[in-house]
């Protein structure tokens, strides 16, 4: 028994608290960057934004998340109720799940699994599942149709975002994403492949939705796009599922492209800053721009969006995984080539 | 076999804690909150009107379309995937043989887009 208590149990517990504890970051992560999306967008419309709840406002997410917990949870009549409920909270459950892998510093990784990428990958490609599934359940035409469009939007850019994946990984000969950090100690990949990087940037702005790609939810055509039918809880999980991708794409993007957790220089005043730090200001500064992004450009039309998705990217990355292949393997550059 | 599990292990403990907060999140709310359900309030969202019709109907067939591609084209970044990796051990031989398989997916991708199958008008 005492043996049991301590080979299988004590580690089991205490990597649940492991989990907890990043979870938990992540969500306070996720309801300050709601609360830095409302006053960078204040600041560049000048105005004030939230500042009333706590100092600076500083306690309006926790306010809101209060809010939507004491709400109603309504769910129509005509609605599949199994699935209905079901979608937030496979949505939600996927947005947290894929920070299993995610190495904030050399080791500090919840699960150094060498498919680290792939499991990614395979997890946002999940995420389409709780957009379709809460569209349809809905039986409401308009999270129908904004859940048709949303899905085909992610689906779309999900190929480029795949095709920009190999050229980096291509670079690095591992799917282990903190080998993937560690091959960028002497070059960061976002000098080498840049047009991969604003790729990889504006299919993730796709991906998770937002300006100029927000098309699912254009509040003048669909209300709010596939979670139109949701209130209380079920909506606030959508809502941070979106924040909760945002970060990550933002975190998957500084760990492929700008050294995760790497200073920009290896000498004596930056090597002093730990390295989780270094991945925040990154990730902090990639999601300043999607804010950014928001206050300042105007609504893409749908025929545009898939022109640039299916037209311009796909072809375009296709064509850079087949150049980085090529001058890799004969210049022998690729890692491992004797 | 142990290794590899012990490897795993935190993803399923993470993909269980995960559910079980999202779980936790949706109970949470309906005990906390006063339900209080009518017909008007259950009804299908409609801008000002009655819902009429059932939502379920025949969508744009562009849709499944873009959804067909999509499957041709992710399966093509799932065989990128390992020869993405194992390129330096697969050489010459292993990059030619890859393009010759790109190159047929172009020649489909190029019918296609001669078609109008990525046209949105």
């Amino acid at each position: 028994m005492a043996e049991f208590l301590s080979e299988y149990l004590w580690p089991l517990v205490l990597l649940i608290l492991q989990v907890v504890a990043i979870i938990v970051a992540l969500l306070i992560a996720v309801a300050y960057l709601t609360y830095a999306e409302r006053k960078v967008l204040a600041a560049i419309q000048l105005r004030r934004g939230p500042n009333v709840v706590g100092p600076f406002g500083l306690l309006q997410p926790f306010a809101d998340g209060l809010k939507l917990l004491t709400k109603e949870t309504i769910i129509p009549t005509v609605a599949n109720k199994v699935i209905f409920i079901t979608a937030p909270i496979l949505t939600f459950g996927l947005s947290l799940a894929a920070w299993a892998v995610i190495p904030v510093n050399d080791g500090w990784v919840m699960a150094d699994i060498n498919v680290g990428i792939l499991y990614l990958f395979a997890i946002s490609s999940l995420g389409v599942y709780g957009i379709i599934m809460a569209g349809w359940a809905s039986n409401s035409k308009y999270p129908f149709l904004g859940a048709l469009r949303s899905a085909a939007q992610m689906v779309s850019y999900e190929v480029s975002i795949g095709l920009v994946l190999i050229t980096v990984l291509l670079c690095v000969g591992s799917l282990n994403l903190s080998d993937i950090v560690r091959a960028q100690q002497g070059l960061w990949f976002v000098l080498p492949l840049f047009p991969m990087f604003v790729v990889f940037f504006i299919s993730a702005l796709a991906e998770t939705n937002r300006t100029p790609f927000d098309l699912p939810e254009a509040e003048a055509e669909l209300v709010a796009g596939f979670f139109s039918e949701y209130s209380s809880m079920s909506f606030a999980m959508f809502y941070l599922a979106e924040y909760a991708n945002m970060i990550l794409m933002s975190t998957l993007m500084s760990i492929l492209f700008l050294g995760g957790w790497l200073p920009p220089l290896n000498i004596a005043p930056f090597t002093d800053i730990p390295g989780p730090i270094w991945l925040g200001l990154k990730v902090a500064c990639i999601l300043f721009c999607f804010i950014w992004i928001r206050a300042t450009f105007p609504r893409y039309r749908y025929d545009q969006l898939m022109r640039l998705g299916w037209k311009v990217f796909l072809p375009f990355s296709l064509f850079w995984v087949v150049l980085t292949a090529g001058v890799l393997l004969y210049a022998g550059w690729l890692p491992g080539q004797s | 076999m142990d290794v590899l599990l012990k490897e795993y292990l935190p993803v399923v403990v993470f993909l269980g804690v995960a559910f079980a907060i999202s779980c936790a999140a949706v109970i949470a709310s309906l005990i906390a909150a006063w339900q209080k359900p009518d017909t008007e309030k259950l009804s299908s969202y409609e801008c000002g009107f009655e819902p009429f019709d059932d939502a379920r109907r025949p969508f744009d067939v562009r849709f499944y379309l873009v959804s067909i591609l999509f499957i041709i084209f992710d399966l093509e970044v799932a065989f990128l995937f390992p020869w993405a990796i194992s390129l330096a051990d697969i050489g010459t031989f292993g990059f030619w043989s890859m393009m010759l398989f790109l190159a047929i997916l172009t020649i489909g991708f190029i019918y296609e887009w001669k078609k109008g199958a990525l046209e949105w008008e």
